[in-house]
């Protein structure tokens, strides 16, 4: 069964449509990533799924319930973490925790058991009595995420859970994806870092431009673009693009102190390398050449949309 | 067709109200706005005057209940949106009905409540009459929905600036306590004067008070809860609407 469905989505702010019939299915257990560059329609999707907007078309199920029929019944399914750590500044962290556990009706016991215990997985037992506008953002986000588990939700929700964290706070955040995906969450969440989506998520979706344009593992995604491949060199002089001109050569780019030339046949770039160096009294420091990470699929699928 | 629980929306109703009354009671522009303003009124206007308090005290309570109900509402939207928790807020097992509800009670009950205050000290101090404890009852009930209501439909503009809802809701509020029979009786009032305090909410409110305290209302004591019911429902009504518009064009 898939905890969340989303069957042709359609949301439009006048003019501009942020989602363009985006339909998707998150099986039960699994992690699910969404990827896409600033203003590709990640927050607002989330949003429809959310039930915090209504979509202009289509459907959004969380765990087999309508969330336009039954939003209630449907956000109890749920745990969401918004973007920007938004929990309340002026409760101290144990009353965020405390307070949005009674919207999911556990009892007075449980919800103090749970509290207690989330904050010390949390590391924040030592200031569960201070006000939560006294904290860094890591911890703010420590706390959003205490409250949105707090009901051992079957379907959480993370709007960019990681971005803006110290590393501490990053991999604490990481370790709580696993830890609730390991006792039964399905997970949906948004991400820039694709390296961190790589290494969590069964299935990544990109979407560009309010679509849907690629959706499956990280590696089949990198598969989609197997036949291209490129060479990294570098030069002990300056050089400019203009160098990298030839007919097995897709683009260039500069890449730290080297350049990245993609190509569908690196041993004829190679050679085209050298010879230039030597027309040009270039010296290469160092060449190799690789094949596409997840990270340079999402590039190329993103400016082909 | 939306199915609902109950017991879950009720439950979410109360603990948006909750959050208000913990979070926004204290608030600069509710201490100044719902606490000081109708005092510093009463004394600007009754200091000095050789004025009958008793004939002037339905009208201040009124004055009173109405300032303090619509202090809290014009500020919780807004500043939840400034702060980004409207957004969490709405992904909880809520929905707007639960929110604005949420915020009508804690107006209602912050008005209530300060309000008692002032009727209860004022009782004991001044001996003042009371003519009917259940017309008081329902002033008191449909006063502070009915004006906690006009605090949640100011804030239902699509800003993030508390600051400009506050400036609104003074525009609005200001006009109304010199145009609702506070300051001169309604029974006093002739021609256009009164054709103009009867278009204000407000009237009703002080009228009911006065059926409640002094027996000297204008109208029977029904039609002003008829009327301040029907102003309850409009300003629900409208508050949603507004507010659904608004997440229809974005947060």
């Amino acid at each position: 069964m898939d905890a969340i469905e989303a069957d042709h989505l359609c949301k439009s702010f006048g003019p501009v449509t942020a989602v363009n019939d985006v339909s998707l299915a998150v099986k039960e257990g699994s992690v699910f990533g969404f990827l896409g560059p600033n203003g590709a329609g990640k927050t607002t999707t989330i949003r429809l799924l959310t039930g915090v907007l209504s979509p202009d078309t289509g459907s959004v199920w969380i765990d087999g319930i309508d969330i336009q029929k039954n939003p209630l019944a449907a956000k109890l399914k749920m745990g969401v973490i918004p973007e920007n750590s938004t929990v309340y500044g002026d409760m101290t962290a144990e009353q965020n925790v405390l307070w949005m556990a009674r919207f999911y009706g556990l009892d007075r016991n449980t919800r103090k058991e749970r509290t207690r215990e989330i904050l010390r997985q949390m590391g924040l037992a030592e200031r569960k009595d201070d006000y939560v506008r006294t904290f860094s953002k890591g911890m703010r986000q420590r706390i959003s995420i205490a409250c949105a588990i707090v009901h051992s939700p079957p379907v959480l929700i993370l709007d960019e859970p990681t971005t803006g964290l110290d590393v501490q706070s990053r991999r604490l955040v990481i370790e709580t994806i696993h830890h609730m995906n390991e006792t039964g969450s399905t997970i949906l969440l948004t991400t820039h870092n694709i390296e961190e989506a790589h290494a969590l998520c069964n299935t990544i979706s990109i979407i560009d431009k309010g679509k849907i344009i690629a959706t499956g593992s990280p590696e089949n995604l990198k598969k989609t673009f197997d036949t291209t491949k490129y060479v990294e060199v570098a030069f002990a002089q300056p050089v400019g693009k203009d160098l990298f001109v030839h007919e097995n050569i897709s683009r260039a780019e500069r890449w730290g102190d080297n350049w990245r030339v993609y190509t569908n046949d690196p041993d004829r770039v190679i050679k085209f390398l050298g010879a230039v160096a030597e027309r040009e009294h270039l010296t290469i420091t160092s060449i190799a050449t690789s094949g596409l990470s997840l990270e340079e699929a999402f590039v190329r699928l993103t400016e082909g949309a | 067709m939306m199915d609902l629980d109950a017991g879950v929306f009720a439950r979410s109703v109360w603990l948006v109200a909750e959050k208000n009354m913990r979070i926004y009671y204290y608030r600069g522009p509710v201490v100044v706005f719902g606490l000081l303003f109708p005092f510093l009124m009463f004394f600007t206007y009754f200091i000095g005057r050789s004025l009958n308090l008793i004939a002037f005290f339905p009208g201040f309570l009124a004055m009173m209940l109405f300032f303090t109900s619509s202090s809290v509402g014009p500020l919780i939207t807004p500043w939840e949106k400034r702060e980004k928790t409207y957004e969490r807020l709405l992904s909880l097992p809520v929905i707007l009905e639960s929110i604005i509800l949420g915020d009508i009670a804690a107006g209602a009950i912050f008005g209530v409540a300060i309000t008692a205050i002032v009727w209860g000290v004022s009782l004991a101090l001044l001996h003042l009459p009371l003519t009917s404890a259940l017309v008081l009852v329902v002033a008191f009930i449909l006063g502070a929905i009915g004006f906690a209501a006009l605090g949640t439909l100011f804030a239902s503009m699509a800003t993030d600036v508390p600051s400009n809802v506050m400036m609104l809701s003074s525009l609005v509020r200001l006009p109304l306590i010199f145009a609702s029979g506070i300051f001169i009786p309604l029974n006093q009032l002739t021609g256009w004067e009164f054709v103009l305090t009867s278009i204000s909410p407000l009237t009703y409110l002080v009228d009911l008070f006065h059926a409640a305290l002094t027996n000297d209302a204008v109208y029977p004591p029904a039609l002003d809860a008829l009327v301040l019911v029907i102003i309850i429902v409009i300003f629900v009504l409208l508050a949603k609407a507004i507010q659904k518009r608004n997440l229809v064009k974005g947060l």
